[in-house]
């Protein structure tokens, strides 16, 4: 069965995304896997709005606060040794507690560890990368397709990773 | 969005998504869609071998997709009834966007139609 991507939405909330009209720009971009996943290092991006308590602030919730239609476009570094308990989020979008109930749900740290463990995977980079999913109203991306999605790919490529997992909430 | 500018620079992507309309949508390299309510991306809070079997799937959707805009469906189920797991994920507060459109969503959601018909 293909998943159902209204499912869990309000039902306005999904007759609004379902008027949305848009095609992909092609081509889609393409990297070949350049090695068997068994020897690459992954790095994890999240768009959950996760970040490390202590050394970074939080996303810039107050001022989506006062203006609803703009959405923190920033990125927040998490060292991927860090203790679970020292993250937290600022996303005003899902409901956090849940999320903060077991972090790996959207930064896998203790799996990626395991299955580096198990020689699954090659390794996992020293740092993740959070962003925060809302990019505004009408939604623009286009801080993170020019400014700050390059910045973090040439973060992940200087600390030697080939394989990259999103998680979006 | 980010898995099309990451894969750009040379990295390979694989993106878990609830929402496989968007994915399609944008054009992500590699998806797998998972029905899971929102913010439990990679499945139950604490279900370790729920999570390991979405990240094993990513791996095998890394080693075996072959065209960009891959979209593999996920055959993992949420236990929870759905109205129950419907309100959990939601913020107890509106997001601010939605707080402001919400009386006028219907309004706008009419005037889009009228303007894709035209």
């Amino acid at each position: 069965m293909p998943v159902d991507s209204f499912r869990y939405l309000p039902r306005i909330i999904a007759a609004f995304y379902k008027a949305t009209e848009r095609e992909p720009e092609l081509p889609i971009p393409w990297t070949p896997l350049p090695r068997p996943v068994e020897e690459c290092i992954f790095g994890l991006v999240t768009s959950g709005g996760l970040y490390h308590s202590g050394s970074e602030p939080p996303f810039d919730i107050e001022r989506e606060r006062k203006e609803p239609t703009w959405g923190d476009p920033t990125f927040r570094t998490i060292p991927t040794d860090v203790d679970l308990h020292e993250i937290r989020i600022s996303h005003l979008h899902i409901n956090q507690e849940m999320v903060l109930e077991d972090i790996n749900v959207l930064l896998p740290i203790d799996r990626m560890r395991e299955l580096v463990r198990a020689e699954e995977i090659g390794g996992l980079a020293e740092f993740a990368y959070s962003f925060m999913g809302f990019q505004g109203y009408p939604p623009d991306a286009s801080a993170w397709r020019e400014v700050y999605g390059p910045h973090v790919a040439d973060r992940l490529l200087s600390e030697g990773v080939q394989c990259v997992l999103l998680t979006p909430t | 969005m980010l898995a099309r500018t990451l894969e750009d620079a040379g990295l390979s992507t694989i993106l878990v998504t609830m929402m496989p309309f968007w994915a399609e949508k944008i054009g992500v390299p590699r998806t797998l869609a998972v029905e899971f309510p929102f913010g439990q991306t990679l499945g139950r809070a604490h279900d370790a071998a729920q999570q390991m079997r979405v990240l094993r799937q990513c791996l095998g959707i890394l080693t075996h997709a072959d065209r960009p805009g891959e979209i593999v469906h996920s055959s993992e189920s949420w236990p929870q009834p759905l109205e129950e797991a419907q309100k959990l994920w939601q913020p107890r507060q509106p997001s601010p966007i939605i707080a402001e459109l919400g009386p006028h969503i219907r309004e706008i959601l009419r005037e889009r139609r009228r303007r894709n018909a035209e």
